[in-house]
């Protein structure tokens, strides 16, 4: 196994996506190559970092636009449906 | 019947990340006709909602106009929910809809989701530097923010748009073709190239020393 077959993997690996010959494969060259380390590591980092981050709240106009459109269609049934308070 | 009072406080405790259990409970109390239960479903996804409709479209009227119109449209139409999905994913197909909607209006040349794109070249990683333990730590929370804000935003929409479903907002591989109608080969490349693109920018901040 190369590196750029590394790369062509990656996102599999990291999904845990591949059968377990080619995930033993890369893991293999892995131990060998330090670059390659990296760059499954920083990219496994890159995606935790987004997946971790925590959404910012609401602009407090935009949450206010948001809801004062909600209230005025939660106001109406929705056909069929006769609303709880 | 009373107005419907929403409550600006539980939003912005509930961890984001976190689906929570009763999902399916308010789900089905807001099909009954409980409008409570769909504001708070609104309220416990509507930072995810616009982070979503922002990211996609780059454009915060628009973002703010996808969010307000996929949470209307996902109660207008909640009858049609039948349940074979999280809620959440539902109502994530809704936004991407209302948000591509925008992002196609307002840029008529950008590159069409369903083009075939080429994803083959410049994929070798030049940079290799490590990042070192805990690299977010040297950054503030709202530094953090608007780091990985600059850095998404640079992407070009077909591969920002897939590793925000993938990555961000954790839809499958399989639901994230089916909301963009684009084959699962395609989704995928688009994700190694968004996480390789994204992994270099970030390299400028987090490799070792970047900010010291």
């Amino acid at each position: 196994m190369k590196c750029k077959d590394i790369v062509k993997e990656l996102a599999d690996y990291l999904d845990e996506a591949l059968d377990a010959s080619l995930r033993t494969s890369i893991e293999e060259h892995l131990v060998k190559c330090k670059d390659c380390r990296v760059v499954v590591d920083t990219t496994k980092q890159t995606i935790e970092i987004f997946c971790n981050s925590e959404p910012a709240p609401l602009p407090s106009p935009t949450r206010e636009r948001l809801h004062q459109a909600l209230i005025k269609r939660l106001r109406r049934p929705r056909p069929g449906i006769t609303p709880q308070a | 019947m009373n107005s419907p009072k929403l409550d600006p406080v539980q939003a912005h405790t509930l961890p984001s990340q976190v689906v929570k259990a009763d999902e399916p409970i308010l789900v089905a109390a807001a099909k009954s006709g409980d409008v409570s239960a769909f504001e708070a479903l609104v309220n416990r996804y509507e930072r995810k909602i616009f982070r979503l409709t922002q990211n996609i479209t780059q454009n915060r009227e628009d973002a703010e106009d996808a969010m307000q119109e996929a949470f209307l449209k996902a109660y207008e139409h909640l009858s049609e929910f039948e349940g074979n999905s999280r809620f959440y994913t539902w109502l994530v197909r809704i936004a991407v809809n209302q948000a591509l909607m925008k992002l196609r209006r307002r840029r008529s040349n950008v590159v069409s989701l369903d083009d075939e794109i080429d994803t083959g070249e410049d994929m070798i990683p030049r940079e290799v530097e490590d990042w070192g333990p805990s690299p977010m730590e040297r950054y503030e929370q709202t530094e953090l923010a608007g780091i990985l804000s600059k850095v998404i935003s640079e992407l070009d929409p077909p591969f920002r748009i897939v590793f925000q479903l993938r990555d961000i907002e954790q839809l499958s591989t399989e639901e994230t073709a089916d909301a963009l109608n684009l084959s699962i080969p395609a989704v995928k490349s688009r994700l190694l190239r968004a996480r390789l693109k994204l992994r270099q920018k970030l390299n400028q901040y987090f490799r070792q020393g970047a900010n010291s």
